[in-house]
């Protein structure tokens, strides 16, 4: 078990090849309760989110859909990542557990020009994330077939055995699947159930080791790595998700400078190559010359090659470009490659 | 529940050595690749190398970890095992059989009866 964030969580259970692979090819589970949430509500909730994130909230056309986005701060630098949901009566931002103190005090320190409340829900929301090709299937049986027709970042509510709780179709593995919100005190019944309705599909209690990998595989980035306060979301790559055009919020200006081409640097994705595994840290060399440090690396453990986050300098970022890792005494090779490293078979 | 068998000699930087005649082999044991979970890659020594005791003589990775290997005695390589190339897991799996990972020329064989009984290392990695 690993301290994390004060919450005492195990990076295994049985094994991360273990784990890694059932939720590529069966099914994971995964408790994220240590994840943030906060509600707002109020009638400018819309315009104040839409203030304090990077993407565009008028993306989601209709109340019960997520949104991925980031907080920055005005030099472009990143708050945090995180997932706004619309719901019929409120707005629920998810955040990350190492950032719920920073961004509550973030958040709330913007709020005041607004007509919004912001409530702190972290404590009394568990979040289970179901992972995998066969999340659907078992969340469908348990809850009814309707769930397999929410579209990807679509939101549910359902009712079992007198425990209300809710779900969005996301994940942070590259699988389908879904984040399933529900109070605290229900947690551990919602964990035991979903562990032996899914014993058929050859379920796996999934632990942050596995997490990680999975993520990084699926090319998701994870703040205090690929995000941070002096890494902004276009630095990371995720340009996709940040809507200067929107109109005004908070570091707006930057953003919209480094999106339309202005970046002395980024986050790429490299194939590494041999047995050892690049890691936080590590040097990024063009020639003999240092471009760089690697911000994540790991096996691959579905993948089956090497595999790192780096942030490097332009212009040696264009796929293709032949890089090495130093890895103790040596430099490894290793290649620029298209994001993500997995992706799911649809 | 974790072997760590009566035979064997330990140190507390958690490796193993088994003794025959002049010669040790050895590995980590199965409390360190416990901790260490599921080992991906073993970089190790070339035969014919001298090492010092406590000297680094490789590395063991995990998914998670890196982590340096030390001799526990001093001594040259005679063997490495090679299998570990294609198969780290044997080091999870076999730990103290097919996980071996050098065998030394004992320099000192003093050396080796002041390591670490199994009784003494169990209660070791308790504290």
């Amino acid at each position: 078990m690993v301290d994390f964030a004060g919450w005492n969580m195990p990076v295994q259970y049985k094994s991360i090849i273990a784990e890694h692979m059932a939720t590529r090819e069966k099914i994971g589970l995964f408790d994220v309760s240590h994840m943030g949430e906060f509600l707002v509500t109020g009638a400018g909730a819309h315009d104040f989110i839409q203030y304090i994130i990077a993407n565009d909230l008028n993306r989601l056309a209709t109340a019960d859909r997520a949104l991925y986005s980031q907080l920055c701060y005005e030099d472009g630098g990143t708050v945090d990542d995180l997932i706004v949901y619309r719901r019929k009566e409120d707005f629920l931002l998810v955040v990350n557990a190492s950032n719920i103190d920073k961004d509550w005090e973030w958040i709330s320190s913007h709020a005041s020009k607004f007509d919004v409340k912001l409530t702190n829900i972290s404590d009394q929301l568990g979040l289970l994330a179901l992972q995998g090709p066969q999340a659907v299937p078992l969340l469908s049986e348990i809850v009814g077939e309707w769930v397999s027709q929410l579209p990807s970042f679509g939101y549910g509510e359902a009712t079992i055995d007198g425990t209300s709780f809710s779900f969005g179709r996301t994940g942070y593995t590259g699988e389908d699947g879904f984040e399933i919100f529900v109070p605290t005190a229900k947690a551990e019944w919602l964990w035991n159930l979903l562990l032996e309705r899914g014993q058929a599909k050859g379920i796996e209690a999934c632990g942050l080791g596995a997490r990680d990998t999975l993520r990084l595989e699926a090319g998701l980035p994870l703040y205090g790595h690929e995000l941070e306060r002096d890494i902004s979301p276009i630095e990371s790559g995720l340009g996709w998700s940040v809507k200067p055009d929107k109109g005004d919020f908070i570091g707006r200006e930057v953003l919209a400078k480094q999106k339309a081409g202005g970046l002395e640097r980024q986050i790429v994705c490299l194939k590494g190559t041999g047995k050892a595994a690049p890691r936080q840290g590590y040097s990024v060399f063009h020639g003999d010359k240092e471009v760089g440090k690697v911000t994540s690396g790991a096996p691959g453990v579905f993948v089956g090659y090497p595999l790192a986050f780096a942030l490097v300098s332009m212009p040696v970022t264009k796929v293709g470009t032949e890089l090495t890792i130093g890895i103790r005494d040596t430099k490894v090779p290793a290649t620029v490659v298209n994001r993500p490293w997995y992706k799911r078979k649809k | 529940m974790l072997s760590h068998p009566d035979e064997l000699k330990y140190v507390k930087s958690h490796e193993f050595v088994s003794v025959e005649g002049d010669v040790a082999t050895i590995g980590i044991t199965a409390f360190a690749a416990d901790q260490l979970g599921d080992v991906t890659f073993v970089e190790l020594p070339k035969v014919g190398e001298k090492f010092k005791t406590e000297q680094k003589f490789g590395v063991i990775e995990s998914v998670k970890s890196v982590s340096d290997l030390f001799m526990p005695i001093a001594g040259e390589i005679t063997a490495v095992n090679e299998n570990l190339n294609s198969e780290p897991e044997l080091v999870n799996l076999d730990t103290y059989k097919g996980g071996w990972m050098i065998k030394v020329k004992i320099e000192n064989a003093a050396e080796v009866a002041s390591l670490m009984s199994a009784e003494d290392y169990k209660k070791f990695i308790v504290d």
